[in-house]
């Protein structure tokens, strides 16, 4: 067995004696075995003590066997160095070397070199929990045939079965039944078992979220390959909930002292791992279930004093077996103090009355453990994640689904199942339920389809035996700050009394107010007692206060409930859990790494990044990238030595006063087609097209309904019955989605057809006063001149390369100016040809920057910059692009009050006084004497009205200063005013200005 | 995930739709003919029912076609799917 481990049995548990394993534990080696968890391992080596708790800095030990932790984190050093992993599912491999944590952890700030992928699987049921409900509930529906998905957050099958492996399951040894439905799962063709798998998310028509860690427990080259978790998306068409329940601690003076265990962990540390937490044990419990553990420590050959909390002791059949066990037991008493403080050295017995006060003297007992059982919570995450409905059982003193959601099943501890005969009965029904309703029967298989089987309250009841809803036990001294809740968090009673004194009532404010339930466990431990603590604090008529809607919540306290009703209520003096409810349960159930929901979509991948055909060119020439939706665009292209502003400026020049070229392809294109297009085209635009001679082109703007710019482009008609538009870059997707929607649902009638061609077309837009001659040499045998090819015309040519291309005039900058569209495959040659054609005059390519600038400088607004979804065309001073002689889609809503009068937001330019001042965008503007005498310093005294703001800024080259555009209260009329920007805290003056700025004639268009 | 059943390419997942907001809310037949506050219903005004929801949604990344769904608002399970155009099924009367 390797190094001795002093609290290890000689026999027993699944662990393999034969396989050491190593361990590193703040630089001290332990040794465990194959199987064992790092808690169990540390358990066998008699270490209970963990790192310090988060605030008060009080030693604490490991608490339970599960993903519940709460004290028990170590930062797992090594290539990922993951923080707060909990120890008690923790597997222990080869390795592994941890620091202890004081409940909070390290982010580590290193890049995870590891893979993390994901999975996407459609299955007939899921289920949710290997133990003995969700093991028949597999066996069944898989012997149908139907597609099975298995989630084990565990690394082995049997949850808690795992306990007690001697136990007989259908007449065999649990450890053995569990080998052979894992054979027969693993025998079927479409079962898929994944263990160290967590479904932590469960959303609407039963899509589960699961994460499995598949590498942490491979050895060398196994691991080469494989991702190191994924992401499981599973849709399945019914889902088998066996998720099991959690057993709650108790709340008693200095209940975080290591070595106070929950009762059900102590069980498993002995029965799964031969491990024994102590020789000398106090189990302190409200329920029968206390007792399995009393005889595993006896077996194992521990003393064990028996507290149990209930008057009358245990059930009939608990009290003859503890009697035949010859175990001392202490019938209603509490444990009421604990001697030690690194380590539990005595607790003090006390018998309580029915408010757990002392009722008697304490007696001191001294042990090395005490285990603990406060009773019982389903783990209805999942459940109640899917708005389940749950109700508190005050016999199961827990809070119980009420009915399964649509197209789930519930089976076993989850239901208050707390007898394995009884989980399997369950989960069988469960199986061969959802197996029916994927539309698998059980004909199939040979097996007969039974109708769900709800085991009877009473027989659960029966079973688990009562419940004493103990939800807290007075100390000696009568204080409560010692009284853990939420070990976590480091929260007591004391500061559920604190949130009560000063007025919280619902458990919602309670949780923020104290923190309990925000840490790792996210409630596992501490949410129920919370719950039971406040029945006991508030009166009914508190709980009149607390408003509907909590999960579990059943209208007993709540003063809506009964007003609904009609019937006032009179509320019960002590209330229950019921009237309080939970807090909302929500994903993920256990915690997740960022690093797993990324999955591969990290770095180049985050994204799907577009590029144009001519996307190499500008790698090469070293161009910058902005993106624009998911394109990546050329911003500028920076000479040795240049800032952007040079650059810009440059390429400006280049545009203004010789010729540029931009890389265009990203507008979006649509092809419009049918006999009816321009009528359909007259609807859509705000101005017309019905009448577009074919090969003239005109620029449209379209609205929505309301009437606001929603989009805008060229339109060109190449055909009497084929037109093709251009969007926006940011607009393609949705403006076609629009175009479909009209012609589709509210004019169906209409001969239409709209198709993208955004992917089919590379544009390159040549531009500035030498562009009729860069055109001339690309297209020798088209006619550029002023006469022969007007503005706001297309041609269809072939290029002296040989390669047909439409050419237009069209201008985004005011300058006289060309776009060439080529098939996409033909970008990068036409693109260089282009270049080769316009070298003489120094053609210069630009970018996004550029065409900012220069048509800013126009007043060419930019939908969704320069507009919001709250400006009209006649808000941009467009009021010629709006038809007055037919209808289209906004029309109507120009004569709206809205749309009439003064006080509409319009399109201006801003000049700052300071003129190398460039102002935000999204800097507000303001008049001066609205001002008052405040400063900029904090508040003012009162609003400020804001008049508009800053929605373009640049520096113009050829103006020689700084410019904006903005949308500013009744604008024209402000033109030649001085208005106040304000912005970082501070103030600047600015002059209104007529929204063109530069060649306002527009006539350098057709030079 | 919701799983859609597109009436022209089958169940395919929500992330393929785009969504339309409610359905059968025709666009007047002459909205010069309609008050302020006629047009003003017709813009901004929809339903908002906790229950069965008759709703419009387009296969953006499928066959583009808009269609008509009715869906629970309390669950989100889509009861019925049919084609835009067609009038608001009874469902009482079963598939
Ligand atoms: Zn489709």
């Amino acid at each position: 067995m390797g190094a001795h481990q002093p609290q290890r049995l000689d026999v027993g548990g699944a662990i393999d004696r034969s396989r050491a394993v190593e361990l590193v534990v703040d630089g001290e080696t332990f040794t465990g075995c194959a199987g064992d968890t790092v808690a169990s391992a540390l358990v066998a080596n008699g270490r209970l003590r963990v790192g310090d708790s988060i605030y008060r800095r009080r030693p604490r030990g490991i608490l339970s066997a599960g993903v519940e932790e709460p004290n028990a984190f170590a930062l797992v050093n090594g290539e990922h160095n993951e923080s707060m992993v909990p120890l008690t599912s923790l597997e222990l491999v080869p390795g592994l070397d941890l620091t202890l944590l004081d409940g909070i952890g390290v982010l580590d700030q290193k890049v995870d070199p590891a893979e993390y992928d994901k999975m996407h699987v459609h299955a007939d049921v899921a289920i949710v929990g290997a133990g003995p409900a969700g093991l028949a509930a597999a066996r069944e529906a898989a012997a149908t045939g139907a597609r099975v998905v298995l989630f084990e957050q565990d690394f082995r099958l049997g949850g808690s079965l795992l306990a007690d492996p001697a136990s007989l399951v259908e007449g065999v040894p649990s450890e053995l039944w569990v080998e052979r439905v894992r054979g027969e799962l693993e025998a079927a063709p479409e079962v898929t078992i994944l263990t160290r798998t967590t479904a932590f998310g469960s959303y609407d028509n039963n899509y589960l979220i699961a994460l499995e860690k598949r590498t942490e427990h491979l050895h060398g080259t196994a691991r080469d390959g494989v991702s190191r978790q994924r992401l499981w998306h599973v849709t399945a068409r019914q889902v088998v909930l066996a998720t099991g329940a959690f057993e709650r601690p108790i709340v008693f003076a200095d209940n975080d002292v290591p070595g106070v265990m929950l009762a059900s962990a102590v069980a498993a540390y002995i029965g799964r791992y031969a491990a024994v937490p102590g020789r000398r044990a106090v189990v302190f419990t409200t329920n029968d279930s206390g007792y399995a553990t009393a005889h595993a420590l006896l077996r194992s050959g521990a003393e064990v004093h028996v507290v149990d909390a209930r008057e009358a002791g245990p059930s009939a059949r608990v009290g003859t077996a503890a009697a035949d066990a010859g175990l001392r037991i202490s019938t209603g008493s509490a444990v009421v103090g604990i001697d030690g403080a690194q380590a539990v050295e005595a607790a003090w017995v006390a018998p309580i009355d029915d408010e757990g006060a002392l009722a008697g003297p304490a007696e001191r007992v001294a042990c090395d453990v005490v285990a603990v059982s406060g009773g019982w919570s389903p783990n209805v995450s999942l459940h109640s994640q899917r708005q389940g409905a749950l109700h508190w059982d005050d016999a199961l003193a827990g809070f119980v689904p009420t009915v399964p959601v649509r197209n789930q099943h519930l089976a076993g501890a989850v239901l208050g199942t707390y007898w394995t005969e009884g989980c399997l009965t369950e989960g069988r029904a469960a199986g061969l339920a959802a197996a029916a309703a994927s539309g698998f029967a059980a004909e199939q298989s040979g097996r007969t389809s039974g109708s769900e089987v709800d085991t009877v309250a009473e027989e659960r009841v029966a079973r688990a035996g009562t419940t004493r809803q103990l939800w807290v036990v007075e100390g000696r001294d009568g204080g409560y700050t010692t009284h853990f809740v939420d070990p976590q968090r480091d929260n007591t009673a004391a500061d559920v009394l604190r949130a009560t004194g000063a007025g919280m009532r619902s458990v919602e404010h309670v949780k923020r107010y104290t923190s309990i339930s925000t840490g790792v466990d996210q409630g596992k431990i501490g949410a129920v007692n919370t719950i039971g603590l406040l029945t006991r604090v508030l009166s009914g008529e508190d709980t009149r206060a607390i408003p509907p809607g909590q999960p579990g919540q059943d209208g007993t306290g709540s003063r809506a409930a009964s007003e609904l009703s009609g019937i006032p209520a009179a509320p019960p003096s002590k209330p229950t859990p019921g009237a309080i409810g939970n807090t909302t349960f929500r994903a993920p159930f256990t915690p997740v790494a960022f690093a797993a929901l990324a999955g591969r979509s990290r770095g180049e991948l985050f994204d799907v990044a577009r590029t144009t055909s001519i996307h190499p060119w500008h790698v090469a020439h070293e161009a910058l990238f902005e993106d624009v939706g998911q394109w990546k665009r050329p911003w500028y292209y920076p000479r040795a030595g240049e800032d952007m502003d040079a650059a810009v400026a440059r390429e400006c020049r280049a545009a203004r006063e010789g010729v540029a070229f931009m890389d265009a392809t990203t507008l979006g294109k649509i092809e419009i087609r049918g006999a009816d297009a321009g009528e359909f085209l007259n609807r859509i635009y705000t101005n017309a097209f019905k009448k577009l001679g074919v090969g003239k082109a005109r620029y449209g703007v379209m609205c929505k309904p309301d009437g606001m710019v929603f989009d805008d482009g060229v339109v060109l008609r190449l055909e009497e019955h084929r037109y093709f538009a251009t969007t926006t870059t940011g607009g393609a997707a949705r403006v076609l989605e629009w175009l479909e929607e009209w012609s589709q649902t509210e004019w169906p009638e209409l001969d239409v057809v709209c198709t993208s061609v955004t992917e089919q077309w590379a544009t390159i837009a040549v531009v500035g006063p030498r562009s009729r001659d860069v055109i001339a040499r690309m297209a020798p045998g088209l006619d550029v001149s002023k006469e022969g090819f007007g503005f706001m015309e297309f041609r269809e040519t072939v290029l002296a390369s040989g390669i047909e291309a439409r050419i237009c005039r069209i201008t985004f900058s005011g300058e006289l100016a060309f776009e060439i569209n080529v098939p996409t495959w033909y970008g990068l040659k036409v693109w260089e040809d282009v270049a080769e054609a316009g070298a003489d005059f120094d053609i210069t390519p630009y970018g996004t920057e550029t065409m900012h600038v220069l048509r800013a400088e126009k007043a060419y607004p930019i939908v969704g910059q320069d507009t919001d979804g709250t400006v009209t065309p006649q808000d941009l001073g467009m009021d010629w692009i709006v038809s007055k002689t037919k209808d289209f889609i906004g029309n109507r809503s120009y004569s709206r009050s809205s749309h009439q009068g003064p006080g509409r937001k319009q399109l201006v330019s801003v000049l700052p006084v300071d003129r190398s001042l460039r102002l935000p965008e999204g800097a507000q503007l303001v008049e001066r004497v609205a001002l008052g005498d405040y400063t900029g310093e904090g508040l003012p005294e009162r609003p400020i009205p804001m008049l508009g703001h800053v929605t373009s800024s640049y520096h113009s080259q050829a103006l020689g200063r700084s410019f904006g555009l903005a949308l500013v209260k009744d604008g024209r009329d402000r033109i030649g005013q001085t208005l106040i920007a304000s912005f970082l805290g501070r103030f600047a003056e600015v002059e209104v200005a007529d929204a063109v700025l530069y060649d306002k004639e527009g006539t350098r268009r057709d030079d | 995930m919701l799983i859609i059943d597109c009436p022209h390419c089958g169940p395919r997942p929500e992330t393929e739709f785009g969504y339309g907001g409610q359905a059968h809310v025709a666009y007047p037949e002459d909205p010069h003919a309609l008050t302020d506050e006629q047009w003003a219903q017709y813009l901004f005004y929809r339903d908002n029912p906790k229950g069965d929801y008759a709703e419009r949604w387009v296969h953006s990344a499928g066959c583009r076609k808009w269609f008509n769904a009715i869906r629970d608002t309390r669950t989100y399970e889509i009861a019925r799917v049919y084609a835009a155009g067609e009038p608001r099924p009874d469902l009482s009367k079963g598939a």
